[in-house]
């Protein structure tokens, strides 16, 4: 990402910090992608193993992991679209006047997960409609939450003077539309089976491991295609953008080498930790090789970055709050791994 | 009859998720402290009670603050779907404490989650109850930041406009506007004596029920205290309020008091009604005292509603809000003030049934009370958004759709609701104190031994 950010410069942009200020809500969102990934994959993965009769494999597992981190998941998102209110207020005012319908169907799912989370696991155990709606919230919400990326790309909204209105037919009729949909649900199971399989061997549980390791080949399939479908969808729906993304050809080319290398990690059965870190690489690269070939453009065609950011006192505050916010966070973030994560007997269920 | 436009229903489901969700942030603001008292007193003490006391508060804690995060993630979100004109000029502006709030629950989601797990896990116990510490901060800072926004809202400071483009932006001096620090000392005040008094409540209840005596009597007697010496910063707080009102935004408090005509050596009016020709009936008039507690002063003069252009007038009905919200303050104070009294008089039995019923109110009423508070100073706004900048019609979204969005998150409430009562219930109900105990006092054994 730095040398996205030097290419950026030399290319001439004036202004650093507005540079800077972009690469941070895309990094909130990448921080989110990943967080929540893990943790929607495993509310269906659970869900799944409990209609499967092998819940008894994989459910102390995954409770074990999601118990310490859930409400972590939901201040990522909640930082990410505060961020966004704070760095572009120009896209919120054109996203809160499109998206009250999406929007707010994703709070209501995102509340009803959140809550009976917490009801199940501190009120009334193994509940099986709460696991149903943990496992069916889990693949609807990042649906809701990805037609925000769709509509960025152009061609749904109607605007004038005062009033922005979301097209919905055009939006359900639209093949690239729904290619970003099957892509956020297929790479949602994918990053979360890659990291329950990790998490697996580090608790030295060989049942889990076994079935979380089918899981996560039987999902790799499914994700490159949608990749792929989304290319090409893209490709009919925003040439314009569909062409710079070649311009960063050499990222997404990175992209689909970690992809591989995570792939044959996983099928190897060895190194899995190395693989869920071959995972992220490669939707780092796939995510900021998006990113970038969209600018300026945050919103086709009415939004682009030089017009969006809020003034330069506002966004140098935003900035220098954010890394110190990270001084604080990072180190406590550590602490809450060692203790929970990555603490040997903790993970292997002996605390 | 009241059109039911898309500015209408944004306000109404604003105020629903509001009046929803500050319900569980007092909670989330307030009980941290309480968890840390108790915790800290039963290390010193060497009594189990109290460290149970920690324990199960802050077992009930981690359903209120789900609830707290989802709602408040929810409002969060609507402020930019409802209110997409006012956040795009906000964002501008206030976005630098919306931003940090995010960091104030980050702190505290993680230093709670360290908390809940860790109980028997640290060979030295103030170990585990330093970890009490990030998160009171964390909660009472997200707090602090929220309310700055509000009293951004307010009073607006740290820009200027110029033929409609925003200059001069400074986010310190929009964050410490002249209503911030009046407001966060009352907020979070009112915020930690209503934890105090709901966990008052319930352990008034569980002495009626005569379960737990031994339990409940430690429990009152820490929480009452809590709560009288929070209902007194609380009054303080509250008259600093008014005094804030009176020179920045005499029109609230003129509504608030039915203070018509600006006149020297005002007098306050307490309850009464309006008659359909705006004149007061049945109120009692304290001469003079309006003066006094806006200014110090009982001669000082007192802007009333007749300055004011009539389009930027707040309903006069605030002032039942803001009568209710005083009286509760007020009997509140009254009721720990006399339970502590009495367990220091040896002759005077703290424990009588109606001392006790009269405890197991002060939560709902103090409750109650913060409910009146936001919508006197939230309705006392109007019209504006914005104070002087924007109005609530200007900054609203203009989609359709709004009104089945308010019954949506309307279903959504009650479930919410539903979920959390069944919840607490069941694990209370089946787990007493006492039984409780056992277990913990073996723990306190071995720990001995070890
Ligand atoms: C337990 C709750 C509670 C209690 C007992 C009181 N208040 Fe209060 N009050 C609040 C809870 C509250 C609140 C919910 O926290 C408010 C709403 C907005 C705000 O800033 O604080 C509030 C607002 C508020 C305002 C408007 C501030 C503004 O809009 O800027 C005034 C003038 C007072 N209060 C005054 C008082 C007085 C004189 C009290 C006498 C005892 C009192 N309050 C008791
Ligand atoms: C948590 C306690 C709060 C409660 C119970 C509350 C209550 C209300 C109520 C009743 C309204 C409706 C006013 C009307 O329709 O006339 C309202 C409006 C509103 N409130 Fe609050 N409020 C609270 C705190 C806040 C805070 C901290 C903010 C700022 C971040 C805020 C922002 C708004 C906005 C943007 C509106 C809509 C505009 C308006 O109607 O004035 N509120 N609130
Ligand atoms: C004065 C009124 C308010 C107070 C005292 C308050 C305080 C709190 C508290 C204590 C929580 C629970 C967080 C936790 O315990 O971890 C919370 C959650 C939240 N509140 Fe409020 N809040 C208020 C009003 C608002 C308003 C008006 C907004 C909208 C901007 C808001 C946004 C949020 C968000 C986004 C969350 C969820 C954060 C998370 O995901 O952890 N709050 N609030």
């Amino acid at each position: 990402m730095s040398i996205s950010i030097k290419k950026l410069t030399k290319e001439g942009s004036d202004n650093g910090i507005r540079i800077y200020r972009n690469h941070r809500s895309l990094d909130l969102l990448y921080g989110y992608l990943i967080v929540a990934s893990i943790d929607f994959g495993a509310g269906f993965f659970a869900y799944y193993a409990r209609i499967t009769k092998k819940d008894h494999i994989m459910n102390k597992l995954i409770s074990r992991y999601l118990s310490p981190v859930w409400e972590v998941t939901n201040v990522f998102f909640v930082f990410f679209f505060v961020g966004l209110v704070g760095f572009f207020p120009d896209m919120a005012y054109y996203f809160g006047q499109a998206l009250l319908v999406p929007g707010s169907i994703a709070i209501v799912l995102l509340a009803i997960r959140g809550s009976f989370y917490a009801f199940e696991s501190y009120g009334s155990k193994n509940n099986s409609v709460y696991m149903f709606f943990y496992g069916a919230t889990g693949l609807l919400i990042p649906a809701s939450l990805s037609t925000a990326l769709t509509i960025s790309e152009g061609g749904f909204l109607r605007v004038t003077e005062n009033d922005v209105r979301l097209q919905f037919s055009e939006l359900l009729l639209n093949p690239y539309s729904w290619s970003v949909v099957f892509l956020a649900i297929v790479s949602v199971l994918y990053i979360s089976s890659m990291f329950l399989t990790y998490y697996a061997d580090r608790a030295d549980d060989e049942g889990a491991l076994s079935l979380v390791r089918k899981y996560a080949l039987f999902w790799s399939i499914p994700t490159i295609i949608a990749s792929m479908t989304v290319f090409i969808a893209l490709s009919q729906h925003n040439p314009e953008h569909f062409n710079r993304m070649f311009d960063y050809w050499w990222m997404f080319g990175l992209s689909v080498f970690f992809y591989l290398a995570a792939v044959f990690l996983v099928y190897s059965e060895k190194f899995y930790g190395w693989a869920f870190i071959a995972v992220m690489f490669q939707f780092l690269f796939a995510f900021f090789g998006y990113g970038v070939s969209k600018l300026p453009y945050l919103l086709y065609p009415y939004v682009t970055i030089s017009e969006s950011v809020t003034p330069e006192t506002m966004g140098l505050a935003l900035v220098i709050v954010f890394i110190a916010g990270l001084f604080l966070l990072i180190p406590s973030l550590f602490l809450l791994m060692r203790m929970f994560l990555f603490d040997a007997d903790y993970v292997k269920g002996r605390k | 009859m009241v059109e039911l436009d898309s500015v209408m229903l944004s306000r109404m489901l604003t105020a629903m998720t509001l009046i929803f969700h500050v319900i569980f942030a007092t909670i989330g603001v307030g009980v941290p402290v309480m968890i840390s008292i108790a915790e800290l007193i039963g290390i010193k003490k060497k009594d189990p009670y109290y460290s149970l006391m920690a324990k199960r508060w802050a077992r009930g804690f981690t359903i209120i603050v789900a609830v707290g995060v989802v709602t408040g993630t929810a409002i969060g979100l609507q402020l930019s779907l409802l209110w997409p004109s006012f956040m795009q000029l906000a964002g501008k502006v206030i976005a630098l404490p919306l931003f940090m709030e995010t960091f104030a629950f980050f702190f505290e989601a993680i230093f709670l989650g360290a908390y809940l797990y860790t109980w028997d896990r640290f060979k030295n116990p103030m170990t585990h109850w330093y970890l009490s510490l990030p998160i009171i901060v964390g909660g009472t800072l997200s707090a602090f930041f929220i309310t700055t926004v509000n009293a951004f809202m307010n009073t607006p400071a740290g820009f200027d406009i110029e033929n409609g483009v925003i200059t001069s932006i400074n986010p310190l001096a929009a964050m410490f506007n002249p209503a911030t620090p009046t407001k966060v000392f009352h907020v979070v005040s009112s915020a930690y004596m209503t934890s105090a008094a709901i966990l008052a409540t319930i352990a008034a209840i569980t002495y009626l029920v005569k379960r737990d005596q031994e339990y409940a009597k430690r429990a009152l007697k820490l929480t009452v205290t809590a709560a009288l010496v929070f209902s007194v910063s609380t009054a303080i707080a509250g008259d600093l309020s008014a005094k804030f009102l009176a020179e920045h935004q005499p029109e609230k408090l003129a509504a608030g008091e039915w203070h018509f005509e600006t006149e020297k050596g005002a007098d306050l009016v307490v309850f009464g009604t309006l008659n359909e020709d705006n004149e007061i009936t049945g109120a009692i008039r304290l001469p003079n005292m309006l003066s006094f507690l806006a200014y110090g002063d009982f001669n000082a003069e007192v802007t009333g509603l007749d300055q004011i252009p009539d389009d930027e007038e707040p309903p006069l009905w605030i002032h039942y809000m803001f009568d209710f919200m005083v009286s509760i303050g007020f009997l509140v104070l009254g009721i720990t003030f006399l339970y502590v009294l009495m367990t220091y008089v040896k002759k005077w039995n703290p424990h009588q049934k109606w001392m006790l019923w009269a405890i197991a109110a002060i939560g709902p009423l103090s409750m109650l009370a913060i409910e009146f508070g936001w919508i006197y100073a939230e309705i006392g706004r109007q019209p504006w958004i914005l104070r002087g900048f924007m109005t609530v019609a200007e900054g609203a979204t203009t989609s359709p759709n709004v009104g089945w969005m308010f019954l949506m998150f309307f279903l959504l409430y009650a479930v919410l609701a539903g979920g959390v009562l069944v919840v607490l219930r069941k694990m209370f109900k089946d787990h007493p104190a006492e039984l409780e105990l056992e277990h913990l006092y073996k723990e306190v054994d071995e720990g001995g031994k070890r």
